[in-house]
């Protein structure tokens, strides 16, 4: 396990960096702890690489420090960090060969050349390419100068490793294979790993934590079923894995117990933290999604039955709201389909819902405030046609 | 995939190629005749002969003019291939104002006339009060060498991921470890292809050292040319021949290096 509440390894604090004109980094504040698998992820352009350039030193951030073990490292040269990364281009050195590639960073630290010599080659052991030490990285496969890339980096026991995408240019097969060595690579060496990428299932799959990120800000952190279970937001609850998402507004507070009322109903959800006549969003799960031709307690949500798409372990049935929006329900493939065509109630497990506050709320307290001054413009004033 | 069929040339495209081959091969292969020839009087060959490749050696002006000129292409090879790797890796790794000119002003000095390049040579040390010496053909020859060396390794670093250098310093080099390791090595065919257009170009440079030239040192071509207006010795042959031996020599390197090059950067 994590332990969270130690001091961390890696601290960001208010890093905020602009290329020029564009603002890639927005104050971002971030904690990595000892012997973590951190990802990263996000859609490209969020900012999550600069992140990662700014921990190895290749950036400088325009505002804000970074700390690696509590020492301020903000303005020091990538050399002088105890940090390694590994690039996404893997960018081993053409003229070199693999194992002079690998001691590459033993050397510029003096080691003695024994000791280079016996870790060097403990780490190609490590890594399965044994006998490859006087290969050229262009005798080799992708797959192959990946693991040097990775063993170029990890031979000089980095306190953290960097890596930016690493994966990204294997196929399909091969990233799973890789998926899997890394996560034991890295238990069993123990060392934080801060890892870059846009692919949620790898990062569902690899990481004890993930840092979401979208423009430029961290939307959520936290473990891979919190992040999937309990998202934060509508981007997060979108970007990772599939959500039905409705709009509604906030009509009554019973404790826990919400009622929502939506353009095409009322529902309700559980949550707290929401005060009423707040604009939110409800994200609700595929799976955790259902239909009845009954009616169901605290569920006004009418809808037409679709289609049916059948992909092997689930069924994918879609269900249109008056509005025109699509939900989409996982079932059980062996379970009574209902005719497309038929009017259904959609519910869900309240405690499987997630409501979010809005982005837009700041927004339509002014849009209200203005109109609260132009009664005659006010007709239609209610938060939602309902 | 199979590579498409080539078209069969016919009767005249072969007349047509080879009477092109013979127009470029047919003056150097006479050069070369001639060397061996026995009769000093190249308009018959009479018989064959090394007499003049010993004649050549013992040819003191001849051979004060060849080491003079193999000793400028050397300096100002290097002089060049210095100043011009620096140039190259600079203007690729920082940005600053009038880069796009600086750049493009790279590329006047190999379309000026060379003629207008000698005589601005020669008006500077003149106006500068510099005597012409040894030291004026370098600076000349540096001249219209350096444009060369840093297009050629502009075109090499133009093709560099930039992350190579980045994983150096990210393993613990500094800027000058990373330059030495890893930038140097990797240019080092574009560094030897500049080096070898560098020296071509020294070695036959008649326009511009014709008019920086100091008194006494006459370089090959210049000393070759004054002699076409009256007879050209046939040692002279003799030594265009062995000339021609070592320029092909090195071309084969060169085109040996470049090959190599691809490889690895496949």
């Amino acid at each position: 396990m994590i332990k969270t509440d130690s001091k961390p390894i890696v601290r960001l604090s208010g890093v905020t960096k602009d290329f020029g004109k564009s603002e890639v980094l927005k104050s971002i504040d971030l904690d990595v702890y000892e012997g973590e698998f951190l990802t990263l992820l996000g859609p490209s352009g969020c900012g999550k690489t600069t992140t990662l350039r700014i921990i190895a030193g290749f950036e400088t951030p325009s505002q804000g420090c970074v700390y690696l073990e509590q020492a301020d490292v903000t303005d020091l040269a990538p050399y002088k960090r105890n940090v390694n990364t590994v690039f996404q281009s893997y960018a081993l050195f053409p003229h070199m060969n693999v194992f002079d590639n690998v001691a590459f960073g033993l050397v510029e630290k003096k080691v003695p050349k024994p000791e280079i010599r016996e870790r060097v080659e403990k780490m190609l052991d490590l890594v399965q390419l044994k006998n490859f030490g006087r290969r050229k990285p262009h005798q080799m496969s992708g797959g192959q100068r990946q693991r040097v890339a990775i063993a170029r980096a990890l031979v000089n026991n980095p306190k953290v490793l960097l890596l930016d995408e690493p994966l990204g240019a294997l196929d399909l097969k091969l990233r799973k294979q890789m998926q899997m060595e890394l996560k034991h690579l890295q238990k069993q060496l123990g060392i934080t790993f801060i890892y870059v990428t846009h692919d949620q299932e790898e990062a569902l799959t690899m990481s004890d934590r993930i840092a979401v990120m979208n423009n430029g800000i961290i939307e959520q952190i936290g473990t891979a079923r919190e992040i999937y279970e309990r998202p934060k937001t509508k981007f997060v609850a979108s970007f990772i894995g599939e959500s039905n998402i409705i709009e509604a507004s906030v009509t009554g507070i019973d404790g826990d117990l919400i009622e929502l009322t939506a353009e095409n109903g009322v529902v309700h959800a559980k949550g707290t933290g929401f005060v009423q006549d707040e604009m939110i969003y409800i994200s609700i799960r595929p799976e955790n999604t259902m239909y009845s031709f009954e009616p169901v307690e605290h569920f006004r949500l009418r809808g037409i039955v679709k289609e049916h798409v059948y992909v092997g372990s689930i069924v994918k049935t879609v269900v249109a709201l008056p509005n025109g929006q699509r939900l989409r329900l996982n079932q059980h493939p062996h379970s009574d389909l209902p005719e497309v065509g038929s009017a259904v109630t959609v519910y869900w497990n309240m405690d499987k819902a997630v409501i979010m506050h809005t982005a837009e709320d700041t927004l339509y307290d002014l849009i209200e405030d203005a109109l609260l001054n132009r009664p005659d413009l006010a007709v239609q004033k209610g938060r939602g046609n309902t | 995939m199979k590579r498409k069929e080539e078209k069969k040339l016919g009767a005249f495209s072969y007349f047509y190629a080879g009477a092109i081959y013979l127009f470029l091969y047919l003056p150097i292969f006479m050069v070369v005749g001639y060397s061996f020839n026995t009769n000093d009087n190249n308009l018959v060959f009479k018989g064959f002969t090394l007499h003049w490749y010993g004649a050549m050696f013992q040819d003191r002006s001849l051979m004060s003019s060849l080491l003079l000129t193999l000793e400028l292409a050397l300096v100002s090879t290097i002089i060049s291939v210095v100043l011009g790797t620096l140039a190259a890796i600079g203007m690729h790794r920082y940005d600053f104002r009038l880069k796009k000119t600086l750049d493009n002003m790279l590329y006047v000095p190999i379309v000026i006339p060379e003629l207008v390049i000698g005589i601005a040579s020669l008006a500077t040390f003149t106006t500068l009060n510099i005597t012409l010496s040894f030291w004026t053909l370098v600076i000349a020859h540096v001249t219209f060498c350096v444009p060369f060396v840093i297009i050629t390794l502009r075109a090499r670093i133009a093709g560099f991921d930039k992350s190579i250098e980045e994983a150096a310093m990210d393993l613990g080099a500094n800027q000058f470890r990373t330059l030495r390791r890893v930038t140097i090595p990797m240019l080092m065919p574009g560094i030897i292809s500049g080096a070898l257009l560098s020296i071509t170009l020294s070695l036959d440079d008649v326009i511009i050292s014709y008019f920086v030239t100091g008194a006494g040192d006459t370089t090959l071509p210049i000393k070759v040319y004054g002699m076409a207006r009256g007879k050209i010795s046939t040692e002279v042959y003799a030594l265009f021949t062995l000339m021609i031996i070592v320029t092909v020599l090195i071309y084969l390197l060169s085109a040996a290096v470049r090959s190599a090059a691809a490889k690895r950067q496949r």
